[in-house]
């Protein structure tokens, strides 16, 4: 019988309800009276020299407020870079500045020019067509390797090159030439990780509202982590302290990583709210979101494994070309680098790992983490070398895959980073046993009776969540710590308040939260709400992503809660006249061990509010507490998947006929949110192996700029439900937080691009195509051309 | 958007007159000129809407033809135009059930999209446009990618579609917009075979006359058996090469032959 309360049920998601029915709150839903509408004038090349932007005509226009420039932004803060990565000479990145309008130059399609605010965004609209820019256009820098070349045309005029770090980490140059020297076999793969744009639901949007008798701004806006966007734009761009700035990100439709960044736009309105004393709105239009949205991925690698004569893996070496765009985004320097070198050893025991990376500047749209983050990165790289290695080496890419397996935990990789516990073969185990492996045979010949070919494809991930322990990411170039909080507030007739930091934009934490301290109390969830997404009610929590938010928030939670638990115990004692060491909590009573004596919760709350009766002496009134909580490691989740493909080899259109996915995630609270999770993950990964591909061209044009060329995956690109399965019985608990949990937000995402892959190249190869690679997306012309070249 | 007037004649004549002012602008569905509007990339002063007009609405079947009303819906035809089976399927697979309940006949093939449907069945059907003023025969009427033989405020009131022997239209869908990345109608009649193409070319939509040549003997597919069309002049995207479109047509078009039975 599954559990219908607590840690393991699979409760509805409660907040659907308002979703659902048209009741969500998103910002765009907040209106203050009196505000104004701003419009962004954007470059719509992709570099170019301002001479002069001439406002005159366009101020005059009915409605318009007031034009904003870059020249209004003199001495104000650009957006600053969360993350300072060391190059391997020791230096620091290069960090160009990143001002809120452009000042001098436009660097990428999109950047903002001028603001126009004005009484309605249709006359702000109009005024901005009424702007005169005279903008000398320069040559783009659009291919990484070209940005790279001698005389280059630089991004940024102030910086000696393109090149914003070259970073190598790992294993020694010398010890992994050896093992190469040394190696029986050698694989080489050269791939692309394409560029995505996360297209969440919701587009931005931001409200910035100033409250002059207070000296009080409030910023309305669509973000994962309203803290870090209030020390952001408070300390480094507009210099607004913490107790004069409020930012608040109501419901928030979808965020994949795009809505972690500080944006330009989020300062604008705060700044310009304050200048005009009047509230300042900007909605994004969706034509918008695809040139200023941070963009995903956008890798270019070479990855060379060794093997010995037993085909064991003796080395790994990866030189990736990673895009910056051109603009250091928040967290875009840590994403190529610690996100992704960190976990080049995959579930391998591998000796000698070593990675390289040179992120460079270009004319395009800033890239940063995306659902996953530099982990589906390394994971692409990691894996279809071994699927390739296996092919050349005609042995069998799961035996390939357990005879290299870690096994043994903890396990120090070459890249920093010691995995505490896991079990891949127990995973491949499940996913071999979910995906029928021996009834593949007979798959295949019925898709070959059709006319189709058929392939099968296997992957295995590792991935570093629960972002993260601050003294390590300290040391590597973070300017933030990575603890969370929260605040458990009991009222006076014992429901309660849980104030916490990590927010939810999809998640579903207002259904896990209250289900853990359900469990700890004893009481029904419904006394239970979570607080999250304002700063001026919340405790200092740095927000969400990295799937963190159980196993870091949920973490800080379980420890306030367990603080609420032992002065709730203090107060049964005292009303129970028993000793403190002898009280028991079950069920939401407390009890006497050895008695028929207790109390129930309630009396407990409302004494602690109602003190008459109440040992003021030791304990003071009330029952709320803190707790800031910063884990000791990352976790590991980590998986095998599985997936199935058809091929139409006059058309080379790829359908997935059935997919499994076989994840340990420790500890699982809410199965049915887990589970969808995954399927939503899978489905994004779907999306980037077939589909989703933002292309430029050689002059920085933004190629697939909407919906009529942007693919996004549709249910109907995806594998019937019924041939769909997701697992995540394996389980072997995090060690290190109190709640064993890893997170699962972004497995389906790192697990399934190399799956798909990895199919479609085996339907190919199995049918007599010798295809090494095929470039993401996967799509039809990709696998005709790739077939009959 | 721009601002604009707007009028909604009930009559073809008084639509006729109403676009004879500078810069009127006809809307029947809207599906291509609303969202061009909403760019900003276009500012008539006026639209006409063509919606209220009745005589230009429904489908009919009379001694083998089958006549739509230029103001009829994508998804009026796919219910009605049972008479005409591959013409009511490729009406039921344009879009998504919102444009097929505002796009119009009329309006895909004034617009001449190089990636729409509807093109394909009237050229390879060899209909007739039927305009306020004049018949267009489909042969004579589209003149490449959004260019047609129409006059500056001709209104279409109907195309009427001679039904074939058999027929079948085969769509490859471009993954992100759905439109046709290439389209194949194949349409046998007792004269002939007619096979038109569309999202291939940058020409728009055109006669593959050898399949119609080669069909015309022996409708079958094998009858097109080392038959290809050029990549000259196919349009090379983000979503194909004109090698690969060209590669398709001639797949679509076995599958249209087999369709069509």
């Amino acid at each position: 019988m599954p559990k219908d309360h607590g840690i393991g049920a699979s409760q509805k998601r409660r907040e659907d309800v308002r979703f659902l029915t048209g009741a969500g709150q998103y910002t765009d839903d907040i209106n203050v009276h009196g505000q104004a509408y701003v419009y962004f004038l954007r470059s719509d090349v992709a570099h170019g020299k301002i001479n002069s932007i001439d406002t005159a005509a366009a101020s005059a226009m009915p409605g318009v407020v007031r034009i904003f420039t870059g020249a209004d932004f003199e001495g104000v803060g650009g957006l600053p870079c969360g993350w300072q990565v060391t190059d391997k000479h020791g230096e620091a990145m290069k960090e160009p500045a990143h001002p809120v309008l452009a000042q001098g130059k436009v660097r990428h399609v999109g950047d903002p020019i001028a603001a126009v605010v004005a009484d309605s965004l249709e006359q702000a609209r109009n005024a901005a067509e009424a702007i005169d820019v005279d903008i000398e256009e320069l040559p783009a820098v659009v291919d990484m390797k070209a940005a790279l070349n001698a005389g280059a045309t630089k991004v940024h005029d102030d910086l000696s090159d393109n090149l914003c770090y070259d970073w190598q980490f790992g294993t020694d140059t010398e010890t992994v030439d050896a093992a190469f020297a040394a190696a029986a076999h050698v694989t080489k793969l050269e791939l692309r990780n394409n560029r995505l744009v996360a297209n969440p639901m919701e587009p931005r949007v931001a409200l910035g509202e100033y409250n002059r008798a207070k000296d009080e701004s409030t910023l309305y806006t669509t973000s994962q982590n309203p803290h870090v966007i209030r020390l952001l734009m408070g300390a480094f761009v507009l210099g607004i302290p913490e107790h004069k700035l409020r930012v608040v990100a109501p419901d928030v439709g979808g965020g994949f990583g795009t809505k972690i960044f500080h944006y330009a736009e989020e300062a604008f309105c705060t700044f310009a709210s304050r200048k005009i004393n009047r509230a300042v709105k900007w909605t994004s239009s969706r034509s918008e979101a695809f040139m200023s949205d941070a963009h995903g991925r956008d890798h270019v690698s070479t990855i060379e494994l060794a093997l010995d004569a037993d085909n064991n893996f003796t080395a790994l070496r990866t030189d990736t070309y990673a895009n910056m765009g051109a603009y250091l985004s928040t967290f875009a320097s840590c994403t190529p680098t610690w996100l992704h070198g960190t976990l080049m050893a995959g579930n391998y025991k591998t000796p000698a790992v070593q990675v390289n990376v040179k992120a460079v500047f270009t004319n395009t749209v800033p890239v940063d983490a995306y659902r996953g983050a530099g982990r589906p990165e390394a994971t692409f790289q990691l894996e279809r070398v071994i699927d390739k290695a296996a092919r050349e080496l005609g042995v069998d890419p799961i035996k390939l895959r357990r005879q290299n397996f870690i096994t043994s935990f903890p396990y120090a990789t070459p890249v920093a980073v010691e995995y505490d516990t896991g079990d891949y073969n127990a995973t491949m185990d499940k996913m071999e046993e979910l995906m029928d492996i021996p009834g593949f045979a007979a798959r295949r010949a019925a898709s070959e009776a059709k006319g189709k070919l058929r392939g099968l494809g296997i992957n295995c991930f590792i991935e570093a969540c629960g972002i993260a322990p601050s003294n390590l990411v300290g040391q590597l170039g973070a300017r933030a710590g990575l603890y969370d909080a929260a605040t458990v507030r009991v009222n006076a007739t014992g429901s309660i308040s849980v104030m916490v930091g990590a927010h939810s934009h999809g998640q579903g934490h207002e259904t896990v939260f209250p289900q853990v301290v359900a469990e700890m109390l004893g009481i029904d969830e419904s006394m239970i709400d979570i607080v999250h997404g304002d700063s001026s009610k919340i405790p200092f929590g740095m927000g969400t992503y990295g799937s963190r938010s159980l196993a870091v928030c949920g973490s800080a939670m379980v420890r306030a809660t367990e603080k609420i638990i032992n002065k709730a115990k203090k107060i049964a004692a005292h009303l129970m006249e028993a000793s403190e060491a002898d009280i028991e909590l079950k069920d939401g009573q407390f009890s006497v061990a050895g008695t028929d004596k207790s109390v129930a919760w309630g009396d407990v709350t409302l004494a602690a509010y109602v003190p008459h009766n109440y040992p003021l002496e030791d304990i003071e009134p009330g029952l709320e507490e803190t707790a800031f909580y910063d884990p000791a490691n990352f976790t590991y989740p980590a998986g095998a998947y599985a997936c199935e493909v058809e091929v139409d080899p006059d058309t080379g259109k790829v359908t997935i006929e059935k997919f499994v996915s076989a994840d340990d995630f420790g500890n699982v609270v809410n199965p049915m949110i887990v589970e969808g999770q995954v399927h939503g993950g899978i489905a994004q990964g779907i999306g980037q192996a077939l589909l989703e591909n933002c292309a430029y061209d050689e002059n920085g044009q933004l190629l697939s700029a909407s919906y009529m060329d942007y693919a996004m995956p549709r249910a109907s690109d995806l594998p019937h439900m019924a041939n769909y399965t997701v697992d995540h019985s394996c389980q072997t608990p995090c060690t290190h937080n109190p709640l064993g949990v890893k997170g699962c937000g972004e497995a389906g995402a790192i697990g399934s691009p190399p799956t798909v892959v990895n199919a479609v190249l085996d339907a190919l190869n199995s049918a007599g195509h010798k295809v090494a690679h095929i470039d993401m997306p996967v799509s039809p012309s990709r696998v005709w051309e790739a077939m009959n070249s | 958007m721009y601002a604009f007037d707007i009028e909604r004649p009930t009559t073809v004549a008084e639509a006729v007159a109403a676009l004879k002012d500078e810069d009127a602008q006809a809307l029947s569905g809207g599906q291509t000129l609303i969202p061009t509007l909403k760019q900003r990339l276009a500012s008539p002063s006026k639209l006409v809407s063509l919606s209220g007009i009745a005589e230009t609405k429904g489908v009919s079947a009379d001694g083998g033809t089958v006549t739509v009303g230029g103001g009829t819906t994508h998804a009026a035809v796919a219910a009605g135009a049972s008479a005409y089976p591959a013409l009511a399927a490729l009406a039921g697979g344009i879009g998504d059930p919102a444009v097929r309940n505002r796009g119009t006949i009329g309006g895909s093939v004034a617009n001449n999209d190089p990636a729409a449907c509807y093109p394909a069945a009237v050229l390879g059907s060899g209909a007739t446009v039927v305009t306020n003023a004049r018949e267009i025969a489909a042969d004579d009427y589209f003149q490449g990618m959004f260019t047609t033989a129409l006059d500056e405020g001709e209104i279409i009131t109907a195309v009427k579609f001679p039904v074939p022997e058999k027929a079948a239209y085969i769509k490859f869908e471009q993954p992100a917009s759905r439109f046709a990345l290439v389209g194949v109608f194949v349409a046998k009649y007792a004269d002939g075979v007619r096979v038109a193409v569309t999202g291939a070319s940058e020409e728009g939509v055109f006669r593959w006359t050898e399949a119609e040549a080669a069909l015309s003997g022996n409708f079958s597919a094998g009858a097109l058996d080392g038959l290809s069309v050029s990549a000259d002049g196919m349009i090379s995207d983000l979503h194909g090469t004109g090698a690969y479109r060209a590669h398709l047509v001639a797949v679509l078009t076995k599958r249209a032959v087999a369709a069509a039975g």
